[in-house]
This record gives structure tokens, sequence and C-alpha cells, in this order.
């Protein structure tokens, strides 16, 4: 069990480019369909709930599903068998691709990707944003810790936990 | 050096809710203004690379910055690091957080963080702009992704190809 864990994860990990979330229908696919490890209404409950735990999403699923199917040793197989993949491949390039970064031909394809990068996070912020766009007081929350983060360097920490107090307060107010 | 780097991550790990985007900004106030173990320029090369690589950016980053700063047990370090919080939040309390699910409170709680997140991930953006936006081609780049990524035309993988080859094409000009 633990061995054919760990592969499957390794899978799971090696063939999704493309960050965590990309790692979750390929996730469910091995772990629903092929492999009938957990039921596909399990499995979209297990998503919903790694949300609540810090980290990254796809990391935090391979620990639940291993602690699930084989108790702490799951745990620590799934979690290995999921990163071993990324961690090698950016130590290979981290070793030795570096050095590559003062070729011109990839320089200027990095110049160009750069922007394209910048691009991308706004998007995903806003488009995570886009869920608050609903509640006034969300809105303005937003802008406020924007406003900190850029003009007073107030760390993201402290903002996560105003977040958070500042939701649980509201949300026994309209209670 | 090596017991920084993964006391470092483990912060970044145990603070970032919502996954992969999210933990950028801490990465960036961590690992880029406190500790100066990268530049703007780097950090972006490597979220580049994190999104044309299998896993997830937060694996990615640690890894590489830890081979960086301390070789390989570096890297080994780092990379615990960002996941040892998840890690033991989920072992310890997994009948716990069955409940949690649908519980008001924390529900609640994950709510007011999102505000938090968005003008995280939004102001991190703004800053990394002015390092990487510094030719007429790399605002065209950037307004071109903004499109293409906000209507989903394209996905980030080959988004991120195009840009590269346009910069390689134009480079050569």
């Amino acid at each position: 069990m633990l061995w054919n864990l760990f592969i499957n994860c390794f899978k799971v990990g090696a063939f999704t480019i493309g960050g965590g979330y990309a790692m979750i229908p390929v996730m469910k696919n091995v772990f629903v369909q092929q492999k009938k490890w957990v039921s596909e209404e399990e499995f979209i409950d297990m998503v919903s709930m790694v949300q609540i735990v810090p980290g990254a999403i796809a990391i935090n699923a391979s620990i639940y599903l291993g602690h699930k199917l084989a108790g702490l040793s799951g745990a620590l197989v799934a979690t290995l068998g999921s990163i071993l993949p990324s961690f090698l491949i950016i130590l290979l390039i981290a070793s030795s691709l570096t050095g590559w970064y003062q070729y011109p031909l990839i320089a200027n394809f990095f110049k160009g990707v750069r922007p394209a990068v910048v691009g991308l996070i706004l998007v995903a912020g806003v488009k995570i944003g886009k869920g608050i766009l609903k509640s006034k007081q969300s809105l303005v929350l937003a802008f406020v810790f924007g406003a900190l983060i850029l003009w007073l360097k107030i760390h993201p920490v402290w903002l996560i936990i105003a977040g958070s107090v500042s939701g649980i307060f509201l949300g026994r107010q309209k209670r | 050096m090596i017991w920084q780097l993964f006391i470092t991550f483990a912060r970044i790990g145990l603070f970032t809710f919502g996954g992969g985007y999210a933990m950028l900004p801490l990465i960036q106030r961590e690992v880029i203004d406190r500790f100066k173990w990268l530049n703007e320029t780097e950090f972006l090369d490597i979220i580049a690379t994190a999104e044309m690589t299998p896993g997830p950016i937060s694996i990615n980053t640690a890894t590489f910055v830890g081979y960086k700063m301390a070789g390989f047990w570096g890297s080994v370090l780092a990379t615990l690091g960002v996941i040892l919080p998840s890690f033991v939040t989920i072992t310890l309390l997994t009948v716990l957080l069955n409940k949690l699910k649908d519980n008001k409170t924390a529900q609640d709680g994950l709510k007011g963080m999102r505000p938090a997140v968005t003008a995280m991930i939004i102001t991190a953006a703004f800053s990394l702009f002015s390092q990487s936006v510094t030719r007429p081609l790399d605002l065209i780049i950037f307004l071109g992704v903004v499109v293409c990524s906000w209507q989903n035309w394209l996905n980030p993988i080959i988004i991120l190809l195009l840009s590269g080859l346009l910069g390689l094409v134009c480079g050569l000009c």
C-alpha cells in the first residue's frame, strides 16, 4: 500500500504543470477513478477541508489522503511522493542551469517572461478578489489592507490575522 | 543559515491560506525585502520556472532559494520547512478538521482573510511591475497577458512560453 501510494503521488506530482490547483483534477482522476481509494464525495469534501489549513492545496490534499489511507506513514509517503518530482526538477535547474540565465538567448526569453508573470499575478489577485465584490465591507477592507501594505509596509502576516478576526467579528454581528 | 531557511519557510507555510499565489507576497516580504536572498528579477524568474515545471509554486520556490543560499541541504530544509505547518496540522487534527469544515466561525475567519489575500496579491503585482516592465515590448506583453489570462483564452504555461519567445525574437532584432 505504501509503495503504491508513493508511486501514485509521484505520478501526480510529476505530470501536473502549472502550480497546485492543476494537481487537484489529476489527483482526483488517480485516487477516485483509477484506484478507487476514496469516493468522489469524500474527495470533494477533502478539497474544501484542506483549504482551512495553511499551505499548498495539492500538498495538503496528499497529506490528508495519505493519512486517511495508511496513517502517519501514509501521510509521510504521500507527501514525499508528491513533492519529490518538483524538488528534483528544481534542484536540477538550480544546480545546472543558473549559469544559463546569463546566456543571451535565455536572458531574452526571461525578459519577455517577466512582464507576463506580473500580468498572471495581477489577474490571479483580481480573480480571487471578485468574490469579495459582493460586500461593501470586504471591498473597503481590501483597499485599507492594500494601502497598509503599500505605504506602511505592514507585514502580510498581520493582515491575514486581522482579516480572519474581522471576518469572525462581522460574521457574529450578522447572526 | 540552514536553520534560518527552515524557520523562514516554515513561517511562510504557516501563513499561506488560499494556496499558490497567496504565498508570493509572503515570500517577497521575507526572502527579498528582509533577508535579501533573492532580488525581484530572480523572484520573477523562479515564479516563471515554477509555472512551467511540475509542482506547486511554494515547493519550487523553497527548493530553489534553499539551493541557492545553502546548496543541497539548504534546499531540503527549506522544502521541509514550507510543508511542515500543513503536515503537522493535518495529521494531528484530521478529526477536528472534519468538524471545522462546516463550522460557521471557521468559515467566517476564512472569508475575512479573502480581502487581505486579494490586497496582498495585487500589491505584490504592483511592486513587481516596475522591475519587469521597462521597455514598450514589456508593456505590450503585460497587457496581452492580462487580457488572455482574464478571459481564460490561454493557459499560463502557453502564455509564458509565448511571452518568452516574443522576448527572444525581439532580442534578436
